[in-house]
């Protein structure tokens, strides 16, 4: 038997994210035994625990209730513009954080677009982008589009017909809602909620950027600050694995309110014919415009700094440059580290569920891959740096440590790009291949590597398009060496040299925007759109 | 000659346990209602599915008796052609069926000239380079079909090659198939659904029930059935005088 070692390849895999995952958070219950965390004997600790909570709880609500009138309305409308702004609105999703928070400092922030709109109107505007108030402004920005598009899409697979009965009926707008349009979005409720709660709960780039002193940390950034600042171990270990609680605590109530899978797309579509009245035209228009006001302006201020006259004088600078080529270098290393393990877990994984029918083995397998969602990276570079803390000079190490927590990062996210396609070849294809003796390297030429082509490219460039926005690890691990774009553009949004910025910002998204093109055709091949 | 002896596969909810055999240059009719066990059949004698008893073996023309169980799928004497998916959708026709000479397209000009003649004997020499969504339903399985022949296995498995066919066209392919079987000398398993396909081409059929051969016949007894399974299954009330 050719595959009697089809274990090799997911056990080694398996091993390593054991070790990567055990080593780190041994180390930590070493440094701050659980035992010896009151938490409400000590007020910093409780403090930076209430607002880690609260400000995700307090994003999560209004991101919902916002996202809720702006999903009907684009559900409801049709005009000029909508299919860009829900283009746009998938934007916020890929763009790494930091470039956002540029264009939100370039419109909210002191002497940005608002402030001197309203000062050329003789008002002042008050200082509110930094604080609970700016990292709430910035997680609506990054979760409102996304509960939309999310709604949007559960509203779309409403079938025709029970549009059409309930038009029938006569049904007015808010009756349309309660009986139609609710019960589908409420569905979707719990699922979604978690999710925002749990990227509001672990944002580290808009709190370090926009949070302000001990009143406004969460708690990843409570653990950098005890590293880098104070450099004590035993705080940092505390902070992590109250975060490791915590976020395991949401992970596990996410799970036990499973929201209903979501059912096939009906290409049966109906415009819907209730928005015709005074107050749905209100609605709707406010809701978008809203929703408009909070997106646009951040998008067009980033768009806008490729205008400045000053930016030909920022991309002089050398500083830049080398930023650049570290920040390709991590992202590279990263991206082939994670589809390496991602292929290797799969090989392995597909054998046991397609060959050896024992699915659940095959789960188990594949939710190593997921280790970073229980083990989140504030918990996973704190435990590690602790660990190497007595061997060596962690900071020497930092380049490949950035590599391996980015790596791990984006596990979850190749994982899923690459095993539905790698199923689906063996599914159809292991009884014609095995009957015509295609294995071994012929297997991989003319069957595996032309048909998992372009989901290679879709998943090496998600995996460096992440690690090139990473600012968590490379906030630990970075120093006067090790540089990375996202790193040098906080530098110089904290000290507010916004034309530096400019040009940081504008070279970083032209290098994911590009890196999306280039891979997507380069690795997936001409014809990387046909099967 | 293949002899498969109480070939045994025992699942959690499902055991089967068949014996049969299939002389060369034969059509035998594989019959059966859904779930009875002719796909499994199948899978057990091309390899796919590992039996958990019984035995498997090929006497050649000079009488010589091979196990095949031990066997891999690619070295058994078997070529398939299952109802769909007998072709990979990203190769063109040619190399489809060069796939059946060498796994990795390294083909000399006797195979290439192996390959020509193929397709024309199938007639579809003017196709040879389109890729299977280029081709219609039938101009598919003819491409299956030239790898079949390409191949020159004693025997070939066939899973209801033609269901998805249109009569005109299934009535084609019955014809080039039995021909085929004539003039190559192919000994033919033929799972179908259909006992007017079976009258037509073959010779003999069993009927498998409740994965085991219940019935074995030639296939004027389609016509006019002997035993009580054959009736139950035409749906017969009484086997007829």
């Amino acid at each position: 038997m050719p595959r009697r070692y089809w274990w090799l390849p997911g056990g080694i895999t398996a091993g390593l994210l054991l070790a990567v995952g055990l080593g780190p958070l041994i180390a930590l219950l070493s440094q701050a035994p659980l035992a010896a965390t009151p938490l409400w004997q000590d007020p910093y600790l409780r403090q930076v625990v209430i607002f880690s909570l609260g400000q995700a709880a307090l994003s999560t609500g209004l991101s919902l209730l916002l996202a809720l009138p702006v999903s009907r309305a684009l559900h409801r409308r049709r005009f000029a513009g909508r299919s860009l702004l829900l283009k746009l609105f998938g934007l916020s999703q890929v763009l790494p954080v930091i470039i956002a928070l540029f264009g939100l400092v370039a419109v909210h922030g002191h002497g940005g677009w608002l402030a001197r709109l309203l000062s050329s109107l003789g008002l002042s505007l008050p200082q509110y982008l930094y604080g609970l108030s700016g990292i709430v402004l910035a997680h609506l920005f990054f979760n409102v589009p996304l509960a939309a598009r999310w709604w949007l899409q559960s509203l779309e697979r409403l079938p025709a017909n029970q549009w059409r009965l309930a038009e029938q009926l006569g049904l007015a707008s808010w009756s349309l809602f309660h009986h139609l349009e609710w019960p589908a979005l409420r569905a979707q409720l719990p699922a979604l909620a978690g999710l925002i709660f749990m990227l509001c709960f672990t944002s580290f780039a808009t709190v370090m950027a926009l949070g302000g002193g001990p009143g406004a940390t969460t708690l990843e950034v409570a653990i950098y600050q005890a590293l880098r600042y104070d450099f004590d171990l035993q705080a940092a270990g505390q902070l992590a694995l109250w975060q490791l609680l915590l976020s395991g605590l949401i992970l596990l109530l996410h799970h036990r309110w499973p929201s209903e899978p979501p059912q096939l797309k009906v290409s049966d579509h109906y415009r819907r014919q209730d928005g015709a009245r005074l107050g749905a035209r209100l609605h709707d228009g406010a809701s978008l415009a809203l929703v408009a006001l909070l997106y646009l302006p951040p998008l067009l201020a980033i768009l806008l700094s490729g205008l400045r006259p000053e930016l030909w004088r920022a991309l002089a600078s050398p500083r830049l440059w080398h930023s650049t080529g570290q920040s390709l270098l991590i992202g590279t290393l990263a991206a082939s580290l994670a589809l390496g393990l991602t292929l290797l877990l799969l090989i392995s994984s597909r054998h046991l569920r397609l060959r050896l029918g024992r699915r659940h083995w095959a789960q188990g397998l594949e939710s190593l891959g997921n280790l970073i969602l229980v083990l989140p990276s504030a918990v996973l570079s704190t435990g590690l740096f602790i660990l190497l803390m007595p061997f060596t000079d962690v900071f020497g190490l930092g380049l490949y440590l950035v590599v391996l927590i980015n790596a791990l990062a984006s596990l979850p996210y190749t994982l899923r790009t690459l095993q539905p396609a790698m199923e689906a070849v063996a599914h159809r294809y292991d009884r014609l291949a095995d009957s015509l003796g295609l294995a071994g390297l012929a297997r991989l030429t003319r069957l595996e590597w032309p048909l998992l082509r372009p989901a290679l490219g879709r998943a090496f460039a998600l995996a460096m398009i992440l690690s090139l926005g990473d600012l968590g690890a490379i906030a630990l691990f970075g120093s006067g060496e090790l540089q990375t774009l996202p790193w040098l553009l906080y530098q110089q949004l904290g000290s507010y040299r916004l034309n530096e910025a400019a040009a940081t910002a504008l070279l970083l998204l032209a290098l994911c925007l590009a890196l999306l093109g280039i891979l997507e055709r380069g690795i997936g091949g001409k014809d990387a759109d046909c099967r | 000659m293949l002899i498969a002896d109480e070939l045994t596969l025992c699942q959690d909810d499902w055991q089967g346990c068949f014996s049969l055999t299939l002389r060369r240059g034969e059509i035998l009719g594989v019959l059966g209602h859904s779930g009875a066990g002719k796909s499994t059949l199948m899978a057990l004698l091309a390899g796919f599915l590992r039996p958990d008893g019984g035995r498997l073996l090929y006497r050649s023309p000079d009488k010589v008796e091979q196990d095949l169980l031990p066997l891999a799928p690619a070295a058994r004497p078997f070529t398939s052609l299952f109802q769909s998916h007998n072709l990979f959708e990203h190769l063109s026709a040619r190399d489809n069926i060069g796939l059946g000479l060498h796994p990795n397209l390294r083909l000399n000009q006797a195979q290439q000239a192996a390959i020509t003649a193929a397709a024309q004997r199938l007639g579809i020499a003017e196709l040879l380079d389109r890729r299977p969504d280029q081709l219609s339903g039938g101009q598919q399985q003819r491409v299956a079909l030239a790898r079949c022949l390409v191949r020159r296995q004693p025997f070939l498995l066939l899973d209801e090659p033609f269901s998805a066919l249109d009569p005109a066209l299934r009535q084609e392919m019955l014809a080039e198939l039995a021909s085929l079987a004539r003039d190559e000398d192919i000994g033919v398993l033929f799972i179908t659904h259909q006992p007017d396909e079976v009258r037509q081409i073959g010779e003999r059929f069993v009927l498998i029930e409740a994965g085991a051969v219940a019935w074995e016949g030639s296939v004027e007894e389609l016509a006019a059935p002997r035993g009580a399974a054959v009736s139950r299954y035409l749906g017969l009330s009484a086997p007829a005088g």
